[in-house]
C-alpha cells in the first residue's frame, strides 16, 4: 500500500436521494480531509447516480473513506483509483473581452494551439472552452491572463476507470439480484 | 426526487387495500404494525397531530412522557437494549429534535436500534427560519444510520417501513424521520407493507467460507489463542454459538464493555475485561497471544490503547458484520465478514476440540496479582471509607447476578462493569462509545419498562445523575421499578483521578458541592435511603433491591478513590498500571 499522500479519484454509484451529497461529504469532514473536487451526475446505469470525488490523501485513509461511503444506506458501490488507473478530464471556461480579440491574432492563435475553442462571441465578451488535464487548463489560463480574464471557472474532475468494466458492472449485478 | 415513488423504487412493495386517514393516524397504525407497544417522547407544536392520534391508542401504545427529550431518547435506548426491540422516540421540531441529538449519537456509536420521529414546521415554511424550525436532517445526518424528511402524507408508509427495517437489520443503529406538520394533517389512502430489503443496502455480508476455513486453520494451530468479544455477540443473538466456540477450543475470552454479559461472569474461560480500566491479564496478555480472535468488536481506542504497541506479535482474525470495521484500527490477517451467529456456527464445525491449560494459567496468575494489588481492597476495604466495589459485591450477593445493570459514565461505571456478576445476556446497559453522562437514570427507566420481569439497577455517580435527574419525575409518573443507586463521592471522580495522576492534583472544577439528594428523591416521591457507614450497607442494599418498586439509595463512598488497573492514555496495553 502507498504510504505517501497522492491524488486519488473516488467513485460511488448511488440512489438519487435528497441529502445523500451531505451524507457523503461529512465522511470527509469528520476526518478533516479536503475534497478537491466533487461531481455528481447520472451514470450509465438507469436511475443510478454517480459521484466522482478528487482527493489527495494516503491510500490507507482513502480505503477507509471508501468503506464508509459504501456503508451508507443509499450507496450501491464505491471504489477508488490512482491517477494512472483513470482517464480523467476537467472542463474550463474563460471569459475575455471581445476587444482583446480585435487587437491582433494572438488570442486566436493561443486558442488554436491549446486545442480550445470559442464557445460564443458576443458584442463585449467571448467565452473560450477548454477540456483537458488540470495542467492544460492552467496553462491556457496563464497565456490568456495578459489579455484580461473577466471570469474563469473550472469543473470538477470527471473520470472513468481504465478497467474493461468499471464498477457499473457490479452495480448492474446488484440491481439484477435485487430485482429477483 | 424525494417522493414516495423515489423511495419506493428501492423497495419491493405489492399493492395492498387502502384506507383513507391522516398522516398522523397512519403513523400510529404503522407503529402498531411494527409491534411497537411503547414509545418515549415529549410533545410540542409540530408533532401535535401525532400525539392527538396516539390519544386514541393509549391501550396499545404506552407513551412514556419524559421530562426532557434527552431523557426520552436514553429511555428508548435502555428499552431497546434490555429487550432487543427497536426503541421509538418522539419529539417536536427545533429544540425538541436537537435535544435528541446526544442520544442519537450515543445510539449510533453503540449500534442501538432506534426510530426517532420528529415533528417539523409545515412544508411551506421550510427554510424560512420559522418558529422552532431547525434543519434536523442536516443536524442528525452525521449521527444516524439513515434519515429522511417527509413532506407529504403518502411518503409516510414507505419511509417508516424503511426506518424500522434499517434500524434493526444488519448492524443496528438510529434512524430519524422528520415529518412536516402538514404531512401529519394531510389525508391520504393508507396501506402498509413492511420493508424486507433495499437494493442499495446489504445488512449481512455473505459469509466467505474460505475465510472461515483460514480462520479455523489458524485457530487449530495456535498455541496461545485469545478471544475478544464485543456487542456483536449480543446483537447477533450469538451467545450460545460463542460459548460453544470457546468451550470447544478451550480459548480464554475477554470482553469489551459493550460485550459484557454475553458470557456468564463465572464461566471458567471468561478471563475478564479489556481496555483502559479492564483487568490486568486481559490487557497484558493481548501482547503475548499468537492468534487474536475478535468477535463483533471494533477495536475502540479505549480497548487497544496505543495501536503501535497493540498485539503486533499476533495473527488477527476479525469476525465482523460491518465491512467498514475491518482494518479500521487493527489490520486483520483473516477478516470473516458476516453475522456473528452464522460465522461462529460455521467456524464451530471446523475448529478442533482443544484446551490451553498452560496459557489459561497465565491469566490466573495475572488475576492473583490484580487481586492482591487492587481487587481485594476494592471489594473488602480495610479502610473505614466505603468503596464502590464493595457496594457492587453486596448487590451481586443479593441478586445472584440475575439483574440488569445500567450505568452512567465515569468511575462508578468502570467499577460496576468490572465487578458486577452476570448470569444472563442483554444485562449490561451502558454508554460505551460516546460516554454520555446523564445516560444512566433514563436508560434505567427504559430498561425497567422494557424488561418488567427483571430487576433493573441504575448505578449513577453524583455528576451524571445531576445531568438528567429530572427523570425521577418520569419514574413517579410511570411507576417504573428502576432501582437508582447513587455512588456519591462529591467529585467528578474520573476527571479528578486524571487530574491527580496527570495534572498534579490541580482539581480544576471537579469538586461538586451537592444538593441534599435525599430531599431531591423525596420531592419526587421516591422511597429513599442514605448509607454512610459500612454497618448499614448490607441491610440497606437488601431493602433497596427487595422493595417492590423504584427506590433511591445513596451511598457515600471514598472521595478520592481511584479506579485501577489503568492503561494510561497513549500507552500500550502491556503498560497497564496496577497502582
Amino acid at each position: 500500500m502507498e504510504s505517501e499522500k497522492q491524488e486519488y479519484t473516488i467513485t460511488a454509484y448511488t440512489e438519487n436521494h435528497v441529502g445523500l451529497l451531505h451524507r457523503i461529504t461529512i465522511i470527509f469532514t469528520k476526518r478533516k480531509i479536503n475534497i478537491e473536487s466533487l461531481t455528481t451526475s447520472e451514470s450509465e446505469v438507469e436511475g443510478i447516480h454517480r459521484f466522482t470525488i478528487a482527493v489527495t490523501e494516503t491510500e490507507e485513509q482513502v480505503i477507509k473513506v471508501v468503506k464508509q461511503i459504501e456503508k451508507q444506506v443509499e450507496v450501491l458501490k464505491a471504489d477508488y483509483y490512482k491517477k494512472k488507473e483513470v482517464v480523467q478530464q476537467e472542463l474550463a471556461l474563460y471569459k475575455i473581452s471581445t476587444e482583446s480579440l480585435t487587437r491582433g491574432l494572438d488570442v486566436e492563435r493561443i486558442v488554436r494551439e491549446h486545442n480550445a475553442r470559442f464557445l460564443t462571441i458576443e458584442e463585449h465578451f467571448v467565452v473560450i472552452e477548454k477540456s483537458g488535464f488540470r495542467r492544460e487548463t492552467v496553462a491556457l489560463f496563464e497565456e490568456l491572463k495578459p489579455y484580461g480574464i473577466s471570469e474563469f471557472v473550472r469543473s470538477g474532475r470527471i473520470a472513468v476507470s481504465r478497467e474493461r468494466d468499471g464498477i457499473g458492472k457490479d452495480v448492474e449485478k446488484i440491481l439484477a439480484e435485487a430485482a429477483v | 426526487m424525494a417522493t414516495a415513488e423515489a423511495i419506493q423504487q428501492s423497495t419491493k412493495t405489492k399493492p395492498k387495500p387502502t384506507k383513507r386517514m391522516t398522516g398522523a393516524e397512519a403513523l400510529v397504525q404503522i407503529l402498531l404494525e411494527e409491534n411497537v407497544d411503547m414509545a418515549f417522547g415529549y410533545p410540542g407544536g409540530a408533532i401535535m397531530p401525532v400525539y392527538d392520534a396516539l390519544y386514541d391508542h393509549q391501550d396499545s401504545i404506552n407513551h412514556v412522557l419524559a421530562r426532557h427529550e434527552q431523557g426520552a431518547i436514553h429511555m428508548a435506548q435502555g428499552y431497546a437494549r434490555a429487550n432487543g426491540k427497536v426503541g421509538v422516540c418522539l419529539a417536536t421540531s427545533g429544540p425538541g429534535a436537537t435535544n435528541l441529538i446526544t442520544g442519537i449519537a450515543d445510539a449510533q456509536i453503540d449500534s442501538t436500534p432506534l426510530v426517532c420521529i420528529t415533528g417539523q414546521v409545515p412544508s411551506a415554511l421550510l427554510g424560512s427560519d420559522a418558529f422552532q424550525e431547525c434543519d434536523v436532517l442536516g443536524v442528525s445526518m452525521p449521527v444516524t444510520k439513515w434519515n429522511f424528511q417527509i413532506t407529504k402524507a403518502e411518503e409516510i408508509p414507505v419511509a417508516l417501513a424503511k426506518a424500522f427495517y434499517l434500524a434493526r437489520s444488519g448492524r443496528p443503529g438510529p434512524v430519524v424521520i422528520d415529518i412536516t406538520k402538514d404531512a401529519q394533517f394531510e389525508e391520504f389512502d393508507f396501506s402498509y407493507e413492511k420493508c424486507t430489503s433495499l437494493r442499495s443496502y446489504t445488512p449481512k455480508p455473505k459469509l466467505d467460507h474460505s475465510k472461515v476455513a483460514e480462520a479455523a486453520e489458524l485457530i487449530n494451530n495456535a498455541e496461545r489463542p485469545y478471544v475478544l468479544f464485543g456487542q456483536g455477540v449480543i446483537l447477533g443473538n450469538a451467545e450460545k454459538e460463542f460459548k460453544q466456540f470457546i468451550e470447544k477450543t478451550g480459548i480464554p475470552a475477554a470482553w469489551t464493555i459493550m460485550g459484557l454479559s454475553a458470557l456468564d461472569t463465572d464461566h471458567p474461560l471468561n478471563v475478564g475485561m479489556l481496555g483502559m480500566h479492564g483487568n490486568y491479564g486481559p490487557n497484558l496478555l493481548t501482547n503475548e497471544c499468537d492468534v487474536l480472535i475478535a468477535v463483533g468488536m471494533r477495536f475502540d481506542d479505549r480497548v487497544t490503547g496505543n495501536l503501535d504497541k497493540y498485539a503486533k506479535q499476533a495473527k488477527v482474525i476479525h469476525l465482523e458484520i460491518d465491512p467498514a470495521e475491518i482494518d479500521k484500527n487493527v489490520p486483520a490477517d483473516v477478516p470473516v465478514l458476516g453475522d456473528a451467529k452464522e460465522s461462529l456456527t460455521e467456524l464451530n464445525k471446523l475448529v478442533k476440540p482443544n484446551s490451553h491449560e498452560e496459557w489459561l494459567q497465565r491469566f490466573r496468575e495475572c488475576d492473583k496479582q490484580e487481586w492482591d494489588k487492587v481487587i481485594e481492597e476494592e471489594l473488602h476495604p480495610k479502610s473505614d471509607v466505603l468503596s464502590m466495589g464493595e457496594v457492587i459485591r453486596i448487590i451481586n450477593d443479593v441478586t445472584g447476578g440475575d439483574h440488569i445493570l445500567v450505568t452512567d459514565v465515569g468511575q462508578h461505571q468502570m467499577v460496576a462493569c468490572r465487578y458486577t456478576k452476570f448470569t444472563r445476556s442483554k444485562s449490561n446497559i451502558t454508554s460505551g462509545g460516546l460516554g454520555t453522562m446523564g445516560f444512566g437514570l433514563p436508560a434505567g427507566i427504559g430498561a425497567a419498562l422494557g424488561a418488567p420481569d427483571r430487576t433493573v439497577i441504575a448505578v449513577v455517580g453524583d455528576g451524571g445523575f445531576q445531568m438528567t435527574l429530572q427523570e425521577l419525575a418520569t419514574i413517579y409518573q410511570t411507576k417504573a421499578k428502576v432501582k437508582v443507586l447513587l455512588l456519591n463521592n462529591e467529585f467528578l471522580g474520573m476527571v479528578r483521578q486524571w487530574q491527580q495522576l496527570f495534572f498534579e492534583k490541580r482539581y480544576s472544577s471537579t469538586e461538586l458541592i451537592n444538593p441534599d439528594f435525599q430531599q431531591v428523591a423525596k420531592g419526587f416521591y421516591i422511597p429513599t435511603a442514605k448509607v454512610t457507614e459500612r454497618d448499614n450497607l448490607e441491610s440497606a442494599i437488601e431493602e433497596f433491591i427487595n422493595y417492590d418498586g423504584s427506590y433511591f439509595l445513596e451511598v457515600m463512598v471514598g472521595k478520592e478513590n481511584n479506579v485501577f488497573p489503568m492503561v494510561p492514555s497513549g500507552s500500550g496495553v502491556a503498560e497497564i498500571r496496577l497502582e
